[in-house]
């Protein structure tokens, strides 16, 4: 009886307070009231896409890239090889929260920012000025998956034979001296490379800052450290293609959202990437393993995937910037030049660079970077304000300008990791012992076997 | 007691069997082994870099029978492992000096 009195109760109050007749809005208050509600819907829409694509930047890292290089070392090194890019979504994201935010994206200097963003300090849920329309937190979560991925690609020149101990301080001092005031010069506000910049590099996503940078001091890491011990006499030949094609695959899909996600929205820019960054993969693959079935007689799977992934790299800075006609021939091209890169050039001047990741990296960030300022249309994006962008509008000067910005990410690249090596080798050493690498870093460096059949 | 050991082609393995089994031989042994003889290995090319490949995967299979047995059974393994191609194996002959059952200590040819 006492429930039935009380639903009563209910429904008596609530047919009292709807009769209750309600102050008329005025129309600014009707407008503004729908413009909160049309912002609130926009924010909800990007911020799904980059918290996705945040997620898909870091599925690139692990397991994309740590399956892709483990596949191709002997199995005496996987797990070595597979932390070289593990221990990065640790180490990286800690010097992010304390420094690495800040020194990138605060504001400073055309080549570094300040210390604003100190442990993250201000960084909240209001948008930032870079990205109107997204909580700055995801923003910053998002470039870290960057910063993430970068030191991980250079593990593949100094795969199987680098110290532990070694390659952390290494990856730290990189990060802080080369990565952080690089990201700040094309990205960052007020930085040299920048739209705004004394001398504007059109780079979407990460040509520059990641591959040519990571590339080209994956180099410098080849040739400071030496090849492998029996490398041109003993068989080198990958332990597992499946896993490194499960790798490639899972790279090729997080890059959607390395490219399509530097869009910083869910607009019609980030489709255009999307569909640019496809595109570049497919028509890669297709020209690696063209190239390769001409000149060795087979179309190989390990051809097919470094394809995609070298045509995904030269894509990479032209993302957003060109028609999906133009990506299949920045792919096309990307596949050929760096099947040359890392099979005749490499055997031609004999560096071990064990994994390709400045043939594929490298090579493809440069051929990427500089056909962007070839093919880029203000048609699939304005950025310069209704001038044209690529040289084939009318903007000849734009190639120069990205001349100048692979030069400064190759300067820094390699004078950097040059120095930086240099430092650690007096420190902790590079590389492991003759016996150690042997041995394999698993056993050497970790204490433990990736597989282990009789357990 | 002799023991023959036939090393065959791997994808030869289950007509083999199949074959022994159909001559009443119950036990024998498989390993997985590498190596060649007068057969060439192959090239394994991987993004330029050469690999000539000399060592192949072959089985190996053991079994131990009893004297008056060895030339129906090595003709049936031949048979049954035969392409006519390089590369088919060969089957060795050893003296088997005992055998003993480890479940009730049997020995000699009651053993096998």
């Amino acid at each position: 009886m006492v429930r039935i009195a009380m639903l009563g109760l209910l429904i008596l109050t609530a047919l009292a307070s709807a009769q209750t007749p309600a102050a008329p809005l005025t129309i600014e208050q009707k407008i503004a009231a729908l413009e909160a509600a049309t912002k609130t819907a926009q924010t909800a829409g990007d911020n799904a896409w980059m918290l996705t694509s945040s997620a898909l930047v870091l599925m690139m890292t692990g397991p994309g890239l740590a399956l892709f290089y483990a596949g191709l070392v002997r199995k005496k090194n996987v797990l070595g090889t597979m932390m070289h890019s593990f221990i990065m979504m640790a180490i990286i994201t800690v010097l992010w929260a304390v420094v690495g935010y800040s020194l990138a994206f605060g504001e400073g200097n055309p080549f570094v920012g300040g210390m604003q963003y100190f442990m993250l300090n201000g960084v909240g849920t209001a948008p930032s000025a870079y990205a109107a329309t997204i909580p700055h937190l995801t923003f910053m979560i998002y470039q870290l998956m960057f910063a993430i991925i970068t030191p991980a690609l250079i593990s593949g020149a100094f795969a199987e034979r680098m110290k532990f101990s070694g390659m952390i301080l290494f990856t730290i001092l990189w990060a802080l001296i080369v990565y952080f005031p690089m990201a700040h010069m094309v990205w960052g506000a007020g930085g040299l490379l920048g739209v705004a910049g004394a001398i504007p590099c059109l780079d979407f996503a990460g040509g520059t800052v990641v591959h040519i940078t990571s590339g080209f001091s994956a180099l410098v890491c080849a040739l400071y450290m030496g090849k492998r011990k029996g490398y041109g006499t003993e068989p080198m030949r990958p332990h597992s293609l499946v896993l490194s094609t499960v790798g490639a695959c899972l790279l090729w899909v997080g890059w959607f959202g390395f490219n399509a996600g530097s869009a910083l929205g869910a607009g019609g820019l980030a489709s255009s990437a999307f569909v640019a960054t496809h595109f570049g993969a497919a028509a890669a693959a297709c020209g690696w393993m063209l190239a390769e079935w001409m000149k060795h007689g087979k179309p190989s799977m390990l051809g097919g995937i470094s394809g995609c992934v070298a045509g995904l790299v030269a894509i990479t800075p032209a993302a957003g910037f060109v028609t999906p006609g133009s990506a299949l021939i920045i792919g096309l091209a990307g596949g050929i030049f760096c099947f040359l890169m890392a099979t005749t050039v490499k055997s031609m001047f004999g560096y071990d660079d064990s994994l390709d990741a400045f043939g594929v990296h490298g090579a493809g960030g440069t051929i990427g970077a500089i056909l962007t300022g070839v093919f880029a249309t203000k048609e699939v994006n304005d950025l310069f304000a209704g001038k044209p962008m690529g040289m084939l509008e009318g903007n000849g000067g734009q190639v120069v300008n990205q001349l100048i910005g692979c030069g400064i990410a190759i300067a820094l690249g390699v004078v950097g990791t040059f120095v930086i090596l240099k430092v650690v080798d007096m420190i902790t050493g590079v590389r492991c012992t003759a016996d150690e690498e042997i041995e394999g870093l698993d056993l050497s460096m970790h204490g433990e076997e990736g597989y282990s059949l009789e357990a | 007691m002799k023991k023959i050991e036939a090393v065959i082609q791997p994808h030869k393995l289950e007509e083999v069997k199949e074959a022994l089994k159909g001559i009443g031989v119950d036990g024998m042994t498989i390993t997985e082994v590498r190596g060649h003889g007068r057969q060439k290995g192959h090239k394994e090319v991987y993004r330029g870099m050469e690999y000539q490949v000399d060592l192949l995967p072959k089985i190996k299979l053991e079994a131990v029978v009893s004297n008056d047995r060895v030339d129906e059974v090595t003709s049936t393994i031949a048979k049954a492992a035969r392409t006519g191609k390089i590369g088919d194996g060969k089957i060795f002959i050893y003296d088997v000096v005992d055998a003993i059952r480890i479940r009730n200590d049997d020995r000699g040819e009651s053993a096998l």
